[in-house]
Formats: C-alpha cells, structure tokens, sequence
C-alpha cells in the first residue's frame, strides 16, 4: 500500500484572504492547507505515483487486476486504469477497470478488489477536487491519491464483511457536463443523510457479522471528521476516540479517495488484532470491517499518508493554483497556439518508452539508452538489436546540466530542463518538475515521476510522460 | 582523407542584404536585395549562372517549400535550384552545395543563397518547430536560449568558475559584439551598450540574460563560385578569395544520449574544425587565422566555441576574452563585423553573411571596421542545441 499527496499545500489562509473582499465570513475557514495538483498533475499521475508507492513496499506485487477509483478522471472514454497500468509497466495481461460515479467510488472498488476471489488486485484511488472559487469546498477538499493491494498472501488485514445500502440523496451532484459540484445545504446533510445512513449500515453490517459496537478499535468516515464524525460514532455507539481524526486539516478531504488514504492510514498505525470499520457514503453507504493480521506493522514500511504529508511545501499563491486548476485564463502569448497534435500512431508504436519509460540495455557493451533504438548508442559499440529493455522510471538520476527557461512555454514558469545522467552511461534531456527557481545545482538527485508533458486544447488532449524530480529524503 | 577542395572554388562575387526588422519587405525581395550586389561585385550575366542552391529554414514562415522561390523570385534561367535545410547551418550549406558542384565540375559558375524570414511571425524569439511525431512525445519544450543556457552551467562546473565570472567573460563577448556592430551599416543592431548594461538585463533562461542573446531579424547573403581558371577567364584574378575548407559535422545522438559528453561544449564543433584545418592545410590555427565569424546565438556558444575551435585552451576562453584577445584590435579579431548579437540570426542568411564579412576584409572593403591585411578567416555555425546539432565551418581566404 502507499499513498501520494501533491507537493504543493495551499494556505486556507491565503484562500481566505483573497475572499474577503466578497466574502469575509469564509475567513474562519482559513486554518491549515490544502493539497493542490500542480500543473502537470491529475488523477492519473496522482495514482501512478500511489500505485508506485503501493509496489515499491519490497514485495514487487504484480496484480491481476488494476481498478482507479476516483470522480474526476481526466478521460471520460478511454480508459484510465489502463494508462496508469502501463505507466507502473504492469504485464498488459491484466484486468483494468475504472470506478467513478460517486463518492463510494474508493470503497466500491475495493470492494470489488476484495471479491476477486484469490487473485491479486490493486485498488488505486485518486482524486483532483475541482471546486468553484470562493466556494465552501474550496477550503475543505484536497487532491491526494491512495493504493492497496487485495490478495490472499501476506495480509495486512483480514477483510471480515462488509455491507452496502444504495439509497438516492442527492447531498450534491455534478452532472456529466459541469465542472464543479453543486452541494447543498451541510446541516441537512449532516442530519438527514450521515447521522442516518452511515448508523443504519454499520449497524446492520455489525448484525449481519455478530459482532458488537465494543469491537471496532477504529472508525474511519472517509470524507468527515470532527464534530459530524464524533456524532456518527456516537449514534453507532462506537466509541469517539475510535474516530479516525481525519485528513481536512493538513491536505483536505480527497473526495472518493479519501477513503483508501483513511485506510492506509489506519493500517500503518495499527496494532494486530484490531478491528477497522471503512465507511464511504455518497447516494448510500459502503461499510467495510478488516481485522489486522499478526504482520500489520510491515506497513509502517510502505510510504504511507504521514510521509506523504510530510513531503509538502507550503505555498500562498492563490492566483497560481487558480491558474492550475484552469479558473483563470492566463494569456500565455503566441507560443502557446502551437499546435500540439500528437501523432497516435507514433504514440502507439512508443508507448512503452513513453508511459512506461521503457528504454535500452545493450547486451554487447552494457550501456543503457533511451529510447531504446536498434543501433547502440555507444559510439564504441554501434551493435544492431542488440538491446533489451530497460526500465527508467525506477532510476535514481542526478542534474548533469540545467536551465530556468522564461521562455520557452510552460503552464508553471520557468520551464526547467536539462540533461538527467543516469546509471550505465545513460542521459537523457528531461524536464524538471517539482522544483523551485534556484533550486536547481549540478549533481542535484532526481527521482523519476509520471506527469502531464504536453496539452493540445485545440482537441482537448493532453500526453503524459516522465519527469525529473527532487529526490525522496 | 580525401584531398579535399581548398583552392578548388572560388568566391567572385557576395550580397548581403541590409539586417533587421524588414517590415518593408518579405523573403523575395530580401533575396533580390543581396543577389544585385552580388550580380554586380561578380561582374557576370545572371545568364552565367548555371545552378543556385536556396538556404531556407523555416519555410513555413515565409517562402514555403522548394528551391522554386528561388527560381522565381531571381527570375533565374530555369536552371537546377535545390532547396537545402539544416538548421542554423544552412546557409553555410548552401555554400556547400554550390562548392561541390563548381569543385565537381558539375558546372562552371553557381550560386548559393541564402535566406530567412523570422519577423512574420507575430512574436519574438524563433519560431516553435516540431521534433518529430515521436520525439515531440518526450522532449521537453525547450527554448534556444534554454538549450544553450546549459552550456554555461556545465562549463562553470567543469572548470569551476564561479558563475559571476563566467557572466562577466559572457558580457565582454555581448559588449565587443555591439562595439562592431556599430560599425556596420548592415546591422540590426548598431547601438553600443555597456557590460553593466549586459549584466542587469532581465533574465531569459538562467544564466543567459537578454543581452547573452542573439537577435532575431530578417536577411539574406549570397555568393557566386566558380573555378578559379573561370575567375581568371572572367578577368577576376586580382585578389582572388577561395575555398580552403567546408566542413561539416552532425550529431548521431551521443552527447544526448550517451553520458561521456560532459555538456560543456560542442563535440561536433571540435571535429569539424579539425577537419577544416586538414582541409585547409593549418596547423596552428591561432596563428594563421586572421579573423574568425562564430556562431554567437548567445554569448556562452561564442565562449566555449573559442576552446572548441583549438584557439584558447580548454578553460582558458574567459580569461582570453576578458584580456581582448577576440576584440577587433586584439590579436584574434572575432565577429568584427558584430555577429548574431547585432546581426540577428535570420539561420538559412548567417552562415553566408559570416563569409560575407571575411570576403569583404580579404578584399579591403570593410570600412570602419578594416582589419590589416587578413588572409584567411574561419566562419562556424552551430545548428541545432548543444546536445545534437550540425556544425559547419568554412574556411576562406585569398587564392594562392
């Protein structure tokens, strides 16, 4: 399991400030910080990097199926699980889905993982929350992505039961041509919708197990925290310091991933033997109930929410994030109407060197290239087929030259780029990401990360490729 | 190595078109401009000319495809035009082309051309050109200035020279530039500045400020070549400029992907120069250079461009152009006649006004800007990016 929170971590206080011309009331909201995707991030690198996070524990899994959970997939058609999967180099034999629709997206999805009888399967969830500037959720949502892995060996947690109630409440909705959510008033979503029916499943999940209200060791309400939480926990008679405190204040509730992010969460945190009650609720209610299993604290291993959270740098640019998540419309001059039309064929023929960062290992000298060409690069060797592949995107690299472009176009100036030097002999002139200007020194240690590369508005696509970006301390 | 073809061609005659932001007029006429003089210093018919090669880079800018603007804008005698791309060195390339046919025997009397349209485009800097269906799905975005600026970076770590040293070198180059360009009609630019001036500019891509880059502006130059027995048959013996070395070397993708190039310099600079001084016959190019035309699309490239044709020592190209030694009274002159930085770098025109200027000196007509007695000049173009490009050199200088 793993869990990614972008780098980037609004001040509620800096949103706050630039409202209170209009809207001074929303001030008290102003406490703590909210993940922001940065420009070259969206649900599908989000969960990329979770799903990495998820692999990289040391048991190299390699899941059967692959499900993306999330409500704001960047790809209406074409599939997002698949991306992601091709991006983590998964073998193309494998069951992809993606789960949207609600904010049970997460722990539908897991819920489907967990039925898959004995295979393998990864449950990412992400989430990019777009919101309406001076809106109520603009304080209180984040974008953060989480990912599990469901399978027989070597559990974490026993799943136990679960149970589900559909029930249409329309708390907020967002229809398939509207950006934003349209939510209505919280009181009665509070009364009308949670205190009713988070208790009624859970209870009814309880009865169905045998198990009593004393057993859950811990609560966790994807999407609700504090008071409302507290109160959900009382009416299910569970105790309140069983309540998982929530992740609003430091990076914001991640929408439909906020659940997988509560449950890894709480495993990491976990002694064996306890009892651990997921809730999703969106249009009814997921409850699910795990035990920890005698290995639980091998999850402390996996780079979890905390170390996820702790990676941030807080930023007070409210007008930047506005132009990240495209509520302003920036004049970018004339270098941004360049046509960007990708040539799918080219991609299609190049996508494992492109989403997966496949490139070259030459058998004959042992040098590693990208891409991976039929002749070495080696001026000493030049052999033909000579190759195998060679994966980048787990690389560790270092700046062997650099630049802070003012420019060239970029929807986060400066455009930073410059020769990334690899292990085997291998460079390759990439962009940087993550970075601040000046931040920038030759010998700088880079990780490789899954990004937005290029955007073509003209047809509403964007590509994906890999960066270069601080590496993890 | 083959012979080569050093006093195999000759020079008779060169336009030059004035530099700048030509609103007046587009590629056509820019062409036109730089091919009368040239008909007139050659002293022929354009009825003579037997073959002209085009030096155009970004066509879809100005003249589109095909060598038949050309053609058509020279109202040429139907004779054979190809059109020659390969980036900042095409117009060096055009040169080539009509070398090898004159030294071939192809024909007797060519014509190379060479052109570009850069201030159409709506905005300034180069326009933005695809690498390809496949590389433009990894690349970065990147800018000339950006692509360059790396040079500055990896050289002030390979040589480790703090970078406001390295700065203060890249201002003597900006400063001296603009000292010649004053000088010369023909230039964009013609405005002295100060090296205070060239450092406090707005930053471009770190550590290339403004004035660490070249202009961007429109132009043209030509030559007419034929063999130096036509030249003499034509009555042009006298101060006769020919060929000594044209030289070409491209990038097969091993500084950009292979980690033993350390990023500092341009490989392909020092192989071509090594086999333009074979050509050529030269073996301490430091003394026997009279001048030398560079590629100084940012003053970094005219740095390290210093090292890599063999005339200041590897780290040693600061302190050289601190001391003057590339000024135009020092004892190298470089870009006497103002460079890119005043010239601005219409890319299919440069590598032809390079040779402008050197053949302009060879024969005492260079004004203000005079230098005593050259013989022989070197003239260099850097295409592409540090990391991949095509580099050219010619060398000329009066027939022996």
């Amino acid at each position: 399991m793993g869990a990614y929170v972008p780098r980037r971590r609004l001040l509620r206080s800096a949103i706050a400030t630039a409202h209170a011309w209009a809207k001074p009331g929303l001030k008290g909201l102003g406490k703590g910080s909210r993940a922001i995707c940065s420009h070259d991030e969206d649900v599908i690198t989000m969960a990329v990097a979770a799903a990495r996070a998820c692999l990289g524990g040391g048991d190299n899994r390699s899941p059967d199926r692959l499900l993306l959970a999330s409500t704001s997939l960047p790809f209406a058609d074409r599939q997002n699980a698949t991306v992601v999967g091709e991006a983590l180099n998964l073998p193309e034999d494998l069951q992809t889905a993606d789960i949207s629709g609600s904010q049970r997206a997460a722990t539908s999805a897991l819920l489907l993982g967990l039925q898959h009888g004995g295979a393998e399967c990864m449950v990412v969830g992400a989430e990019k929350c777009l919101t309406r500037a001076g809106s109520v959720e603009e304080f209180t949502v984040g974008d953060a992505a989480a990912a599990l892995t469901t399978g027989e060996d070597q559990q974490l947690a026993r799943f136990i039961g679960s149970h589900s109630i559909s029930r249409d409440m329309v708390d907020h909705y967002r229809t398939a041509q509207s950006d934003h959510n349209y939510a209505l008033e919280e009181r009665w979503i509070r009364d009308c919708g949670l205190m009713q029916i988070i208790p009624e499943t859970v209870a009814a999940l309880l009865s169905k197990l045998d198990m009593s209200s004393e057993q859950i060791d811990r609560l966790l309400i994807a999407g609700v925290d504090g008071r409302p939480a507290a109160q959900i926990a009382a009416r299910c008679s569970i105790d309140k310091m069983a309540v998982h405190e929530g992740l609003k204040v430091p990076i914001g509730h991640a929408g439909s991933a906020d659940a997988l992010l509560l449950l890894v969460d709480a495993l990491q945190a976990a002694e064996p033997g306890q009892n651990i009650l997921l809730v999703g609720f969106g249009q009814g209610c997921d409850a699910l109930l795990f035990q920890t299993t005698e290995i639980v604290h091998r999850a402390r291993e996996s780079h979890g929410v905390t170390a996820a959270i702790a990676a941030g740098v807080e930023d007070t640019n409210y007008l930047r994030y506005l132009s990240f998540a495209g509520l302003v419309d920036i004049d970018w001059g004339m270098r941004a109407e360049r046509d960007n039309r990708t040539s799918q064929a080219a991609f299609y023929r190049g996508r494992r060197a492109i989403t997966g960062f496949v490139g070259g290992l030459c058998r004959d000298c042992g040098v590693a290239q990208f891409p991976k060409t039929a002749l070495c690069v080696n001026p000493n060797c030049g052999k033909q087929d000579t190759q195998d592949d060679e994966v980048f995107a787990n690389k560790a690299g270092q700046v062997k030259s650099f630049t802070e472009d003012w420019l060239a176009l970029s929807l986060n100036p400066p455009l930073m780029y410059g020769s990334v030097r690899f292990d085997r002999q291998s460079t390759i002139m990439m962009e940087f990401t993550d970075f601040d200007p000046g931040e920038l020194s030759i010998g700088s240690k880079l990780q490789m990360v899954f990004r937005i590369k290029d955007f073509d508005p003209l047809r509403g696509y964007h590509r994906y490729f890999w960066k270069a970006a601080p590496a993890a301390e | 190595m083959a012979s080569g073809i050093k006093d195999k061609v000759a020079i008779i005659g060169m336009g030059c078109s004035r530099f700048g932001e030509r609103w007046d007029c587009g590629a056509e006429h820019l062409m036109l401009e730089a091919f009368d003089e040239c008909l007139a210093d050659a002293g022929i018919e354009k009825v003579q000319i037997e073959a002209a090669w085009l030096g155009l880079c970004y066509q879809e800018q100005s003249l589109g495809k095909s060598s038949i603007s050309l053609s058509q804008s020279l109202r040429l005698p139907n004779v054979p035009v190809t059109r020659v791309e390969n980036l900042c060195a095409t117009g060096t390339e055009a040169l080539r082309g009509a070398a090898y046919a004159v030294a071939s025997g192809a024909c007797d009397i060519a014509l190379a051309m060479g052109v570009e349209k850069l201030k159409d485009t709506g905005f300034g800097g180069l326009p933005s050109r695809t690498m390809g269906t496949f590389e433009d799905l990894w690349f970065p975005g990147v800018s000339a200035p950006g692509s360059f600026a790396q040079l500055a970076s990896a050289y002030a770590h390979k040589h480790n020279i703090p970078m406001d040293q390295l700065r203060d070198a890249m201002a003597h180059v900006s400063w001296k530039s603009h000292e010649n360009g004053a000088l010369n009609p023909k230039a964009h630019l013609k405005n002295r500045i100060t090296k205070e001036k060239v450092l406090n500019a707005p930053m471009i891509s770190y550590p290339l400020g403004l004035f660490d880059c070249c202009g961007v502006s429109d132009g043209a130059a030509c030559a007419i070549v034929t063999t130096p027995e036509m030249a003499k048959k034509l009555g042009r013996a006298a101060n006769l400029v020919s060929i000594k070395a044209l030289q070409l070397a491209v990038s097969n993708g091993a500084e950009m992907f292979y980690d033993e190039w350390d990023g500092s310099h341009a490989m392909t600079a020092e192989l071509a120069s090594k086999r333009a001084y074979s050509e050529a016959g030269i073996n301490d190019p430091k003394r026997q250079l009279d001048m030398v035309e560079v590629h100084d699309c940012f003053s970094i490239t005219e740095l390290v461009t210093m090292e890599d044709l063999g005339l200041s020592a590897s780290g040693q190209a600061c302190q050289d152009i601190t001391a003057g030694v590339y000024d135009r009274d020092g004892a190298l002159p470089c870009n006497v006649d103002g460079g890119l930085k005043c010239f601005g770098h219409p890319l299919g025109a440069t590598g032809l006004r390079m040779v402008y200027e050197i053949y302009q000196q060879l024969h005492g007509r260079a004004g203000e800007r005079q230098l005593d007695d050259p013989t022989l000049g070197l003239t260099h173009n850097l295409g592409g990016f540090p990391n991949r490009n095509v580099c050219s050199i010619s060398i000329i200088g009066l027939h022996e």
